[in-house]
């Protein structure tokens, strides 16, 4: 398969503070990667450096600059501030941002571009309502649509799965495994279970990055890489947690 | 009314009504940006701190516009290039600055031989005292400012809404946030003869906030901004003409009476809406 992306020994950080050290990826198409790990271990960095929001301290991101594919983003939804006054079908045409030149104007085949994956999303109806007047599953699916317009190779989606419920949880992965045939996805959770059970292959982050190409994750890796979550099963198990003896 | 119309042969009625009218439409488009981005506290501060342009200026004997629009132009880029900045506390140094500058400003008024008749007009504004000059400035603006607008709207409107979004999408985020609030303070500076240091952030923000009750569509927005804007400038100017009192006090007290009546009928508006739900 194709490579689409490569990070080669990255260290990335902010000003004097090194969060990311020698990390190696690649990134083939039709990829379907899951990212786990701490808070504070890294991920969202990871990202923005993927993304070409920040510059890695040392290491290299191949392709380089303009040769870089297309990425489409999905950003956590607190991120967004949903009093601004947007509608949902302008917010979808914010996507094609990266094929337009700055005087660039959106035509009429943009247009129905938007419409198709609004209606393939089910939220045609919504088109001209304000951001502000959306749940939290519409706003996710408002923000898939934008990450997905201008046809990226690869579609990186942070944290989708918090702030929804579990009901569309369960359709978003559906809809991720249809994308996946087209174009490579990376996850970023801390549903350790959720994802294991839709990823084909787990990254853990935490300071550097442990690739793991299968979505099976077994206590001895979670302990070696010293990456603290929760328990994985397959089926319902009842448990209790109890607090350790003194 | 025979009154008003007899007001219209005046010369400098027909000065303070353009005025009016210009102000509107640069603070219905600027101050939707404003309000939209949420930097209405960055707008306050690029205001004061202008008052130190405008002081230097004044001892220096040259025009106080040109001061105040160096000073608020430097001041707002240096807002904007400090907040890249993760580590610095943004807020704080713009309270700095706005106290800075009002500070600046008072001491080379304080140092200038002589007394400073306008320093109140610049406070409070005048719209009766605006000049051809002042005229022909705003009227540049506006021309500029829909513009950049007109071909630029939605990539204004896009990094506005989710700057990081903008940036992995490789738009020129940081040309167009320079850009903006290089206009932001331009707007500020050449209204500050209109309605004063003290209020144009009132017309940056209230003819906006009642245009927000009735559309939440950037591009509505503006025109609603623009709509009421000279709705309360006008009102405010005739009463200010009447009573003999500082312009600027004169048209934000329409301005805030428009807001309550707006706020009444936008309930009023809601509970017919549930009546005819239920």
């Amino acid at each position: 398969m194709k490579k689409i992306l490569e990070l080669k020994s990255l260290t990335a950080g902010y000003d004097e503070k090194i969060v990311l050290k020698g990390v190696n990826l690649v990134v083939k198409e039709n990829d379907f990667l899951g990212i786990i790990g701490p808070n504070g271990g890294g991920k969202t960095t990871l990202l923005k450096v993927i993304l070409g929001t920040i510059k890695p301290v040392e290491g290299e991101i191949l392709p380089d600059g303009n040769d870089r594919c297309i990425i489409g983003y999905l950003p956590q939804i607190n991120q967004i501030d949903n009093k601004f006054p947007i509608p949902v079908k302008e917010v979808v045409l914010s996507g094609l941002m990266s094929h337009k030149k700055i005087f660039g104007r959106y035509n009429s085949e943009n247009k129905r571009r938007a419409d198709e994956l609004m209606t393939q999303m089910g939220i045609i109806h919504l088109k001209n309502k304000n951001i502000g007047e959306l749940s939290g599953g519409q706003l996710q699916r408002v923000f898939l649509c934008r990450a997905i317009i201008a046809d990226p190779q690869l579609l990186i989606l942070d944290e989708p799965d918090t702030y929804v419920d579990s009901n569309f949880e369960g359709e978003l992965y559906e809809i991720l495994h249809h994308l996946n045939s087209h174009m490579a996805i990376i996850v970023v959770s801390h549903d350790v279970g959720t994802i294991c059970s839709h990823v084909k292959s787990i990254a853990c982050v935490n300071e550097t990055l442990c690739y793991h190409d299968s979505n099976v994750i077994s206590q001895e890796q979670l302990m070696a890489y010293n990456c603290p979550i929760d328990l994985i099963t397959h089926g319902e198990v009842p448990h209790r947690v109890l607090k350790h003896h003194k | 009314m025979n009154e008003l119309i007899e007001l219209f042969q005046y010369n400098f009625f027909l000065n303070a009504v353009g005025a009016a009218i210009l102000a509107s439409i640069s603070c219905g488009i600027i101050g939707s940006y404003i309000v939209a981005r949420r930097i209405v506290f960055i707008s306050g501060g690029i205001t004061h701190a202008s008052f130190g342009g405008i002081g230097l200026a004044w001892y220096l004997g040259l025009n106080p516009v040109f001061g105040a629009a160096v000073f608020g132009v430097l001041s707002a880029l240096g807002i904007e290039w400090i907040s890249k900045k993760t580590d610095v506390r943004q807020d704080s140094v713009i309270g700095i600055l706005w106290a800075f500058g009002m500070a600046l400003g008072i001491l080379f008024i304080y140092m200038t031989p002589g007394y400073a008749p306008n320093l109140m007009s610049f406070l409070f504004g005048n719209i009766l005292t605006v000049g051809v000059l002042d005229l022909y400035l705003l009227l540049g603006l506006c021309v500029f400012t829909i513009a950049v607008f007109f071909f630029l709207l939605r990539p204004i409107l896009f990094v506005a809404f989710d700057e990081e979004f903008a940036r992995t999408q490789k738009a020129p985020v940081q040309f167009l946030n320079y850009l903006l609030i290089s206009l932001v303070a331009l707007a500020i500076v050449l209204n500050i003869r209109v309605v004063g240091i003290i209020l144009v952030i009132s017309f940056l923000t209230i003819p906006q906030t009642i245009a927000n009750m009735f559309t939440n569509d950037f591009k509505k927005m503006i025109f609603g901004s623009i709509a009421f804007g000279f709705l309360g400038s006008f009102i405010g100017l005739l009463v200010s003409y009447r009573i003999n009192a500082p312009s600027g006090a004169t048209i934000i007290f329409s301005f805030v009476i428009l807001f309550v009546i707006a706020k009444l009928v936008q309930l009023v508006m809601i509970s017919v809406r549930r009546k005819n739900l239920a």
